[in-house]
C-alpha cells in the first residue's frame, strides 16, 4: 500500500469515527451534569436549613457542618459503590461539588487499602485530591500576604 | 413560602451552571477530574481574592458554597480575615478555614477504607 492510499483510508476512517460518534452525547452530557450538579447542591441547600431549623447553627459554623455531612455523604456513597455509577452519568455535576472531593479521596483510599495501611490507604488517599490541598493552600497564603502586605501600606 | 422555594431554585440554577462549566471543560479539553478540581478551586480562590465570591455565595447560598469553587471561596475568606489580625493569621486563615472539609474528607475516607471493600470500577 503507497502513502496516498494510507493517507485517504486514514482520513476516511476518522470522518467515519466522527460520523459514528454520538454528536448529541455532549449537549447532553452538560443537560445531565447541570442536573445532578444542581441536585447535589439543592440537597445542600436543604441541609443547611435542617442545621439552621434543628441546631440554629449559623455563619462559618453552618457552612462547615454542611461541607461534613455532605463528604460523609460522598464517602459513604463511595464505599457503597453507587457514587462512581452516578459519576460514570453525570461527569462534571459529581465531580465538582464537594462529594467529587470526597470521591477523590475516598476511592483511592479505598482502592489501595489492600496494599496496607500505612503505604496504602494513607499514603495514597490523597493522590487525586493532593494537588487541590497544595495549590489551595498555596494560593490562600498568597493571597493572605498580598491582603497583609496591602494592609500595611494602606493602613 | 415563595421565598424558601426561591432560595432552592437559586441553588440548584447557580450550582448546577457551575458543574455544566466543568462538563464542557470537560468536553472540548479532556481534562481529567483532578485537573478540573484544581482548576475551579483556585478560581474560587481568585473570584474571592477580587471580592466577588462572597456576592455568589449570598445569592446562590449552598449553590455557591457546595461546589470544589467554595472550598477555594473558604481559604482565601480564611486568609484575607486573617490578613486583619497579623502575619501569623494571613498564612494560617485558610487552611483553618477549610480545616473542617480536609478534616471530614481524611476521617469518613479512613472510616471507609476500613468498613467497605473496594468495587471493580465500571468503566
Amino acid at each position: 500500500m503507497n502513502g496516498e492510499v494510507y493517507e485517504y483510508k486514514n482520513t476516511a476512517y476518522l470522518e467515519y469515527v466522527k460520523k459514528v460518534s454520538p454528536k448529541t452525547n455532549e449537549s447532553r452530557s452538560i443537560i445531565d451534569a447541570f442536573f445532578v450538579g444542581g441536585l447535589i447542591c439543592t440537597i445542600g441547600q436543604f441541609i443547611r436549613f435542617l442545621l439552621n431549623f434543628t441546631f440554629g447553627l449559623y455563619g462559618d459554623e453552618l457552612a462547615g457542618t454542611t461541607s461534613v455531612i455532605l463528604i460523609f455523604i460522598g464517602c459513604f456513597l463511595t464505599g457503597l459503590g453507587v457514587y462512581d455509577r452516578i459519576g460514570h452519568y453525570a461527569g462534571g455535576g459529581s465531580i465538582v461539588p464537594i462529594t467529587g472531593f470526597a470521591n477523590s479521596v475516598c476511592s483511592p483510599a479505598m482502592e489501595f487499602s489492600s496494599e496496607g495501611y500505612v503505604y496504602g490507604m494513607a499514603a495514597k488517599m490523597f493522590v487525586v485530591a493532593g494537588p487541590i490541598i497544595v495549590f489551595g493552600v498555596s494560593a490562600s497564603v498568597t493571597v493572605g500576604l498580598i491582603y497583609y502586605i496591602a494592609g500595611l501600606f494602606l493602613a | 413560602m415563595w421565598e424558601v422555594v426561591l432560595t432552592y431554585i437559586k441553588a440548584f440554577v447557580v450550582g448546577g451552571a457551575i458543574c455544566s462549566l466543568a462538563q464542557i471543560l470537560i468536553n472540548t479539553t479532556k481534562l481529567t477530574a483532578g485537573k478540573i478540581l484544581v482548576i475551579f478551586m483556585l478560581g474560587g480562590v481568585f473570584l474571592q481574592a477580587v471580592g466577588l465570591y462572597g456576592y455568589i455565595v449570598d445569592f446562590a447560598g449552598a449553590g455557591a458554597t457546595v461546589p470544589i469553587s467554595g472550598f477555594g471561596y473558604l481559604l482565601a475568606e480564611g486568609a484575607i480575615k486573617g490578613a486583619q489580625a497579623g502575619l501569623f493569621g494571613a498564612i494560617t486563615g485558610g487552611l483553618s478555614s477549610a480545616s473542617a472539609g480536609v478534616t471530614a474528607a481524611v476521617v469518613f475516607s479512613f472510616l471507609a477504607a476500613l468498613v467497605f471493600k473496594p468495587k471493580s470500577k465500571l468503566n
